[in-house]
């Protein structure tokens, strides 16, 4: 029990991470869904040069480490004389990162909606962009949710790559508890904890809200 | 007045010659019924008039718009038509009421009041007023199309296209809907139908175009057409359809 009680009194600075952690995840995840639309659209619009940039976008993304990105905006933004907080760095390298997997999800769900909602809603004269906010992206968000919200959790767990480029998130306080008391199991669990306290209110929160779509349509 | 001219119109689908070289022209207040077995390109041809497909060749002017013409601007021309689908297309997220008031109000940009009190007008048109507030999944099939055609009137549209409005209806509910077709035909609404419904064909059209293998066959007025047709093909057609039953009675 007296584990327990050293790591307990370090709440305040597990509470600070937390604070960050949520931080970051709540900047990156508005960006990353803003980047997902546009990578989403960009690849179901009918302009090949955005198809191949969206499509080129996301195979990039997906398919190099997370840390690598990270790694790039933190030590690349010096190279190209920009001064940017290391928060900041972590921040637009998770959310390029997420947006790439949000775009997917965003394409895969607008491509659920049946064809003739898109010629419906443009042989009334809508444009494009008109028939996707109002017609399109409203149903597709039904189906979005559910990998939505995996991509959501996802994120506030790969948030913890950014306390390796010094950004004082959950990961990085509960090292610096560790080195402090010498204790790794309790630390770590208690760690573990505080991130569900994030993630299982969302995914809860998205299931209710699933449903309460389900029902409405 | 033509609003519709097709002038040697040829389109294809990757290698498949789906349009071969389209004459026809369309005058205003006219009510014409596209019939042909399937695969002929008669809803091609319909979904040409407004673009859901480009054309490969030739011109196609309607409404004065030049629709071969990359550079028309073709969500002016689709405001003045209507469209009604097979499946009716309803957006399943709103009700019935802001399904017909989407478009005024975004693309015509007309104050919600307004449009609100033309959509319950078209509404009581097509005889579903107290279905307002309903969304498209409390509707059976034949109210769905009704909305449908409420939603494309209430664009106040020069033309109305109908791509097999009674096709994925049930039979009982087939007639409430060309009900409301045929008043609409009476009402001087041009109307470019593509059907199988042969009733309607006789009772309402103007004239009868007879598609297959992607050409104008024959095309005369009904009386014509269901009496007397010059062509094999169109006799062979309405052989096998009129002696199906159903369409010859009505």
């Amino acid at each position: 029990m007296g584990n327990w009680n050293d790591v307990l009194s370090y709440s305040g600075k597990y509470l600070s991470g937390l604070g960050i952690t949520l931080e970051v995840s709540l900047y990156a995840l508005l960006l990353s869904l803003a980047i997902g639309v546009v990578i989403a659209i960009f690849r179901v619009t009918s302009s090949k040069l955005l198809n191949a940039f969206g499509a080129a976008y996301v195979e990039f993304f997906q398919n190099t480490p997370l840390i690598i990105q990270v790694f790039f905006f933190y030590y690349g933004s010096p190279a190209m004389g920009l001064n940017i907080s290391g928060l900041a760095c972590g921040t637009l390298g998770l959310a390029v990162y997420t947006g790439a997997y949000m775009g997917e999800v965003f394409r895969a769900g607008i491509q659920a909606v049946p064809k003739g909602q898109m010629e419906a809603a443009r042989s009334s004269g809508m444009n494009y962009l008109q028939a996707m906010g109002y017609v399109i992206l409203p149903q597709a968000v039904k189906i979005i949710l559910p990998p939505l919200t995996n991509q959501m959790v996802n994120m506030v767990k790969n948030s913890a790559i950014l306390s390796t480029i010094a950004v004082t998130d959950l990961m990085y306080q509960t090292y610096l508890i560790s080195s402090d008391t010498f204790i790794v199991f309790e630390v770590f669990i208690f760690a573990a904890l505080l991130y569900l306290t994030i993630t299982v209110p969302l995914s809860t929160f998205a299931n209710l809200l699933e449903r309460r779509l389900q029902r409405s349509s | 007045m033509t609003l519709i001219r097709f002038d040697k119109v040829n389109k294809w689908f990757g290698k498949l010659h789906v349009l071969r070289d389209i004459h026809l022209q369309i005058r205003e207040g006219e009510v014409v019924v596209v019939i042909g077995p399937s695969g002929s390109g008669k809803s091609t041809l319909l979904r040409c008039i407004n673009r859901l497909e480009a054309i490969s060749e030739g011109q196609l002017t309607v409404d004065g718009f030049r629709l071969d013409d990359p550079k028309t601007n073709i969500n002016l021309l689709r405001q003045e038509i209507g469209m009604v689908f097979q499946h009716f297309n309803l957006y399943p997220h709103k009700t019935v009421l802001e399904n017909i008031t989407l478009a005024p109000i975004k693309v015509r940009k007309i104050a919600k009041e307004e449009a609100e009190k033309t959509a319950t007008f078209f509404l009581e048109k097509v005889g579903i007023p107290e279905k307002a507030q309903a969304y498209p999944s409390q509707l059976s099939g034949g109210q769905q199309q009704r909305v449908a055609i409420a939603r494309g009137l209430a664009m106040k549209p020069k033309i109305m296209l109908f791509d097999e409005p009674t096709s994925a209806l049930d039979p009982e509910m087939i007639n409430e809907v060309l009900d409301v077709m045929k008043a609409l035909a009476k009402e001087g609404m041009t109307m470019v139908v593509v059907t199988h419904e042969m009733g309607f064909a006789r009772e309402v059209a103007d004239r009868v175009i007879f598609m297959d293998n992607g050409m104008i066959v024959e095309e005369g007025t009904p009386e014509h057409f269901f009496t007397n047709p010059r062509e094999e093909r169109a006799k062979l057609f309405l052989s096998k359809i009129l002696t199906g039953g159903r369409a010859s009675k009505r």
